[in-house]
């Protein structure tokens, strides 16, 4: 569904990414992990277009996101960009809500102003992802008035408000204390029982391993192993091992 | 101090209604310099942040201008100025309240320019997944933040501009401190003074009432 190939990308002559090939199918939880700096964040902005490719290839559903042939990169003409857009999900490790809407507004917003949905079927879909994450009691509340973890599994729902084929976490529990990190991490399991696509980056090793499908270990810009989290987690490879905190 | 007014009734409500015709002018100029330096404020806050340094440079070169020499000099700069470039007559009033506009955008600009600068870049990254366009992300994400943070900043000079529209006198436009000052000088009487301080506080009061209010109603959120 989703296909990367060959992704270079580098900040100021600084390599980030040095080649880099993923494969999400659809339906599939994929854990990206690795040392901090080794260029999992980078390739999830690359693939959500906060960030472009020095070179390689991106391809979505069958649509061409960018394209490196002969040396030549090309990105797609910015209607494909958008739809592109619109099939991709994101949820940042600093939530990102919108502080000046309620948690109401933040989940429909997008729909009816990007989508343009009724009101009436935002309004319903939203209550419908609060209620999944366990939120139905704040629609009216403003993301100042929640918890961490709260205002994660808003981004979450608000996430889904827009129907992504693909749903991808930047760290999404990074900010948040164990007990809050539960709360979210919860709700993530909950979408991977129903078989949402996901791509997640994160640091909760027990996570990767009860949920994913498949866990992509990278380093310095490179994919060292990737492979079910078993392999993973009992890696012949030294340095996964020595990352996993080998058992 | 000989008392010319206070003791005469019908005289100083005369005194009042040609003070309360000068307030209207001096409102005047406060609302119609508000009306185009904000949304010109606006424009020049985002050709200042523009990534051309054609656009940028010549509006940092305005902005250092506007706010490094009086505010009076350039009233009457612009007073004597545009008769001799404009090949029709400028009323003195609309001469007064181009420079008042001019000036007050280059504020206004700078003010912006914070405000939208200190909108983290999250909030643009969440409304770019989440499919916005670059238009109604400026419009319905950030304008609301900026507008929230930009308030006090904006209240003090919304505070300024009406003590500042008294200069409009220096070129003989007739606000409250050109009436007070003929009033002054032809009964030798420093009462209007005292009558134009109590409308200048009074118009000033209303105004900080004003952006109480707005400040309370954007209190909502955080």
């Amino acid at each position: 569904m989703l296909c990367a190939t060959d992704i270079h990308k580098g900040f100021d002559g600084l390599g980030v990414l040095r080649g880099i090939d993923l494969n999400v199918e659809k339906g599939e939880v994929v854990a990206l992990i690795g040392p901090s700096g080794s260029g999992k964040s980078t390739l999830l902005r690359c693939l959500n277009q906060l960030e472009t490719v020095d070179s390689g290839t991106i391809v979505l559903d069958d649509i061409t996101l960018c394209r490196t042939r002969g040396g030549k990169l090309t990105y797609a003409d910015p209607a494909t960009l958008r739809r592109i857009t619109l099939k991709m999900g994101m949820v940042f490790q600093s939530y990102n809500l919108f502080p000046h809407m309620s948690v109401m507004q933040n989940l429909t917003d997008a729909p009816m102003r990007v989508r343009r949905l009724p009101r009436a079927q935002a309004t319903e879909r939203a209550r419908e992802l609060l209620a999944k994450v366990g939120l139905s009691d704040k629609a009216d509340q403003y993301p100042y008035q929640l918890s961490g973890g709260q205002q994660q599994r808003v981004a979450i729902a608000r996430a889904l408000c827009m129907d992504p084929e693909i749903l991808c976490f930047d760290e999404p529990t990074s900010a948040l204390d164990p007990e809050l990190t539960q709360e979210v991490l919860g709700v993530m399991r909950e979408l991977a029982r129903e078989r949402m696509t996901m791509l997640v980056v994160t640091h909760e090793m027990g996570f990767a391993r009860d949920v994913a499908d498949r866990v992509v270990f990278m380093e310095d810009g490179l994919i060292v192993e990737e492979g079910p989290p078993e392999q993973i987690f009992h890696s012949d490879n030294p340095r996964t091992r020595q990352f996993v905190g080998g058992n | 101090m000989t008392i010319k007014f206070f003791n005469d009734p019908e005289r100083l409500w005369k005194l009042f209604t040609l003070m309360l015709d000068g307030a209207g002018v001096t409102l005047s100029i406060f609302f119609l310099t508000l009306v185009f330096s904000v949304p010109l404020g606006m424009l020049v806050a985002q050709g200042r942040m523009s990534r051309r340094r054609l656009v940028r440079t010549p509006l940092s070169f305005y902005i250092y201008i506007m706010r490094s020499t009086p505010l009076m000099l350039q009233i009457m700069f612009i007073y004597f100025l545009l008769p001799q470039v404009l090949p029709f007559r400028v009323d003195r009033f609309w001469a007064v309240i181009f420079a008042f506009v001019i000036n007050y955008a280059a504020y206004f600009a700078e003010i912006f320019r914070s405000g939208i600068q200190s909108i983290p870049a999250g909030q643009y990254e969440a409304a770019k997944v989440l499919g916005y366009t670059g238009g109604q992300t400026f419009l319905h994400i950030i304008l609301p933040q900026v507008v929230k943070r930009v308030l006090l900043p904006v209240a003090n000079e919304v505070i300024t501009l009406i003590k500042d529209t008294a200069l409009a006198s220096t070129v003989a436009v007739v606000d409250l401190m050109t009436v007070a000052k003929k009033q002054v000088s032809s009964s030798s009487s420093i009462e209007p003074y005292v009558v134009a301080i109590v409308l200048y506080l009074v118009l000033n009061g209303a105004a900080e009432q004003l952006c109480k209010l707005a400040e309370r109603k954007m209190s909502y959120y955080r």
